[in-house]
C-alpha cells in the first residue's frame, strides 16, 4: 500500500483545559472515502482543523504527503453582503483555471448558470454546490467536507451524496467527509470512523436495502446513496452524558 | 483667513498643488485598504488603530522622532497588543471597545504632558491639511504607495483570508500572516493621513468610500477601484468646499464623502432595475 495522504498518530488536543481528542490513530489513502461521524462535541470538527492546519494538536504527529493538494469544503461561509463577489470570481480565487474549466466544473456540480450571480444572494443549496466546486478546481487529491450537508433536508442530502460519488469517480479525488448524522451516511464510503474524543469503532456501511421500511425511513429517490452504519461499542459514554450505539 | 487670502489668486500655485496632492495620495490608499476593512468586519479595529495615532504624535513629541515614524510605531504597537490578546481573550468586541476609547484617551493625557512644547490638538484630531509642506506630501505618498503595494502584492491571500480563514488554510495559505500584512497597511495609512485628516476622521475616509465602492462592483476588484475614485473625488470636493465656505478640510472631504455615498444610494436605487 501506498503512503497514506494524510496520518495521524495518537493525536491528542487539549483545548481551555478540556480534552477533546486523545490517541487519535488515523490515515486517508488516494481514492478512499471515509466518513467520520460523531455526536456534537465530540471533536470530529477539532479533528478536522488539526488535519487542515486551522488548530495545532498538542499531542502527537500529523503527517501529510508533501504538496499534498487539498480541497476543503466548509459547514457555510459568512459572507455580508459588503463583500461583492460574483461566483465565477469566488471560482478563480481557488485555483489557476481557465473559463471553459470554471465553466465545466459550474455544470458538473448542476448550478451551470452561477458564474455571473453574486455569492451572497446563493440558496443554500446552491452554496453548498459552489464551495463544492470551488473546493475541487484546484484538482484536489484529498477533499474534506465538514458537515456540507448539514441544512438539506433528506432528498437534498442523497442528492449531494450522489454528486460527490459521481465527482470522485471523474476526479479520482479521496473524500474524507464529517457528519453530525450517526446512522444515515453515504453509501459510498469505503469506512466510517466513530470519534467521540478518540476512535470508538470503525466500520463498513450497510447499503440500505430495498425493503419497505428502508423506504420509508430514507423516503424515496434516495437511490442508494444513504447506508446504514451499526456502531459495535465496547464501551459507553454514559459518563459524559451522550451514549449511543 | 490664511486660505482665503491664498485662495483669492486663481491661478493653480504651490500651495494648491501640495494641497490636492496630500489629500489624493491619502484617498487613492483610504479606497482600497477600506474595502478591506469592511470586508473583514474590522471597522472598530481601524477606530483604534487610529485613535492610537494620537498617542502616537505624543510620542513623536516627546522623543523627538518624526510624527509620521511616532505614529507608525505606536499605531504598530497598539495592533500587536490586540492580535496577540485576540487569541486569548474571547471577547474582541469589549477588548477594542477598550483600547480604542483607551488609545483616544491617553494620547490626549499624553499631549497635555508635554510640557513646553506647543501642540496644536484640533490638528491632529481632525487633520490641517493646508499646513502640509513637501516633505508632508512625500511622506503621505510614499505611505500610500507603500500601502497600495502591500495590497497589491498579497491581494489573492489577502481576499481568500478576508472570506474565510479555515479555507484560506486548506489552500495552504497563513491568515495570521495576513491579518499582519492587512495592519502593516493600515497602521502605514494612518500615519500617513493623521496630517490630512486626522486620528477622528482617518475611519471615515476608509469606510464611507468603501461603501460606495460596494453599489458600483460586483467584483472585489471593481469595488477597490471605485472605493478609490470615490475617496479621490471626495477629497477634492471637500477640499474645494473647505476653500469656497473656509470650513474645516479633513471634516469637509468626510462630509463629501458621505455626499457621494448618499447620492450614489439614490442614483442605484433609481435605475437599477428591481
Amino acid at each position: 500500500m501506498s503512503a497514506p495522504l494524510i496520518e495521524t498518530e495518537n493525536l491528542g488536543l487539549t483545548y481551555n483545559g478540556r480534552q477533546v481528542l486523545h490517541h487519535v490513530d488515523f490515515a486517508i489513502q488516494g481514492g478512499e472515502i471515509v466518513t467520520i461521524v460523531g455526536p456534537n462535541g465530540s471533536g470530529k470538527s477539532s479533528f478536522l482543523k488539526c488535519l487542515i492546519g486551522a488548530v495545532q494538536p498538542t499531542e502527537g504527529h500529523i503527517r501529510r504527503k508533501p504538496g499534498l493538494r487539498m480541497g476543503y469544503v466548509p459547514q457555510k461561509l459568512h459572507l455580508d453582503q459588503a463583500f461583492p463577489m460574483s461566483v465565477d470570481r469566488f471560482l478563480r480565487l481557488a485555483a489557476k483555471s481557465t473559463a471553459s474549466e470554471r465553466a465545466a466544473m459550474l455544470k458538473r456540480v448542476g448550478v451551470s448558470d452561477a458564474s455571473g450571480w453574486q455569492m451572497a444572494a446563493l440558496s443554500g443549496g446552491q452554496l453548498q454546490r459552489v464551495l463544492l466546486a470551488h473546493a475541487l478546481i484546484g484538482k484536489p487529491e484529498l477533499l474534506v467536507l465538514d458537515e456540507a450537508a448539514q441544512g438539506l433536508d433528506q432528498p437534498a442530502v442523497a442528492g449531494f451524496y450522489r454528486l460527490i460519488e459521481d465527482v470522485r469517480r471523474k476526479l479520482h479525488c479521496a473524500i474524507l467527509m464529517v457528519s453530525h448524522d450517526l446512522h444515515v451516511v453515504m453509501s459510498a464510503s469505503d469506512r466510517v470512523i466513530c470519534l467521540n474524543g478518540h476512535v470508538c469503532c470503525e466500520g463498513t456501511p450497510t447499503v440500505v436495502s430495498e425493503a419497505p421500511e428502508y423506504q420509508r425511513l430514507f423516503g424515496h429517490g434516495t437511490e442508494g446513496a444513504l447506508a446504514l452504519y451499526q456502531h459495535h461499542h465496547d464501551h459507553d459514554h454514559d459518563h459524559a452524558g451522550h451514549s449511543h450505539g | 483667513m490664511i486660505t482665503t487670502m491664498i485662495m483669492r489668486g486663481i491661478r493653480m500655485d504651490e500651495f494648491l498643488w501640495r494641497v490636492v496632492l496630500a489629500a489624493t495620495g491619502v484617498a487613492l490608499a483610504a479606497g482600497p485598504l477600506g474595502c478591506f476593512v469592511v470586508w473583514r468586519r474590522m471597522v472598530y479595529f481601524g477606530d483604534t488603530i487610529s485613535h492610537a495615532a494620537l498617542l502616537g504624535v505624543a510620542f513623536a513629541l516627546a522623543s523627538g522622532l518624526p510624527v509620521f515614524l511616532g505614529v507608525l510605531l505606536c499605531a504598530l504597537a497598539i495592533a500587536a497588543v490586540i492580535l496577540l490578546a485576540e487569541g486569548r481573550l474571547h471577547h474582541t468586541d469589549t477588548l477594542l471597545g477598550v483600547s480604542a476609547h483607551s488609545a483616544l484617551a491617553l494620547g490626549l493625557v499624553a499631549v497635555a504632558f508635554l510640557n513646553g512644547v506647543k501642540v496644536d490638538l484640533m490638528s491632529y484630531l481632525i487633520g490641517d491639511i493646508l499646513a502640509v509642506n513637501w516633505q508632508d506630501v512625500a511622506v503621505v505618498w510614499t505611505g500610500a504607495i507603500g500601502c497600495l503595494g502591500l495590497l497589491i502584492w498579497r491581494w489573492r491571500p489577502l481576499l481568500v483570508s478576508s472570506l474565510d480563514r479555515e479555507m484560506a488554510l486548506a489552500h495552504g495559505q497563513n491568515p495570521r500572516k495576513e491579518s499582519i500584512i492587512f495592519t502593516l497597511a493600515l497602521a502605514i495609512l494612518v500615519a500617513a493621513a493623521i496630517k490630512v485628516v486626522g486620528a477622528l476622521l482617518i475611519t471615515a475616509l476608509l469606510i464611507i468610500p468603501a461603501a460606495t465602492g460596494r453599489l458600483g462592483g460586483n467584483t472585489p476588484e471593481k469595488m477597490a477601484v471605485m472605493a478609490a475614485l470615490a475617496a479621490v473625488l471626495a477629497a477634492l470636493l471637500g477640499l474645494f468646499g473647505s476653500f469656497q465656505w473656509d470650513t474645516p478640510t479633513g471634516p469637509s472631504v468626510v462630509v463629501a464623502a458621505l455626499f457621494l455615498l448618499i447620492l450614489a444610494s439614490l442614483v442605484t436605487r433609481i435605475f437599477r432595475p428591481r
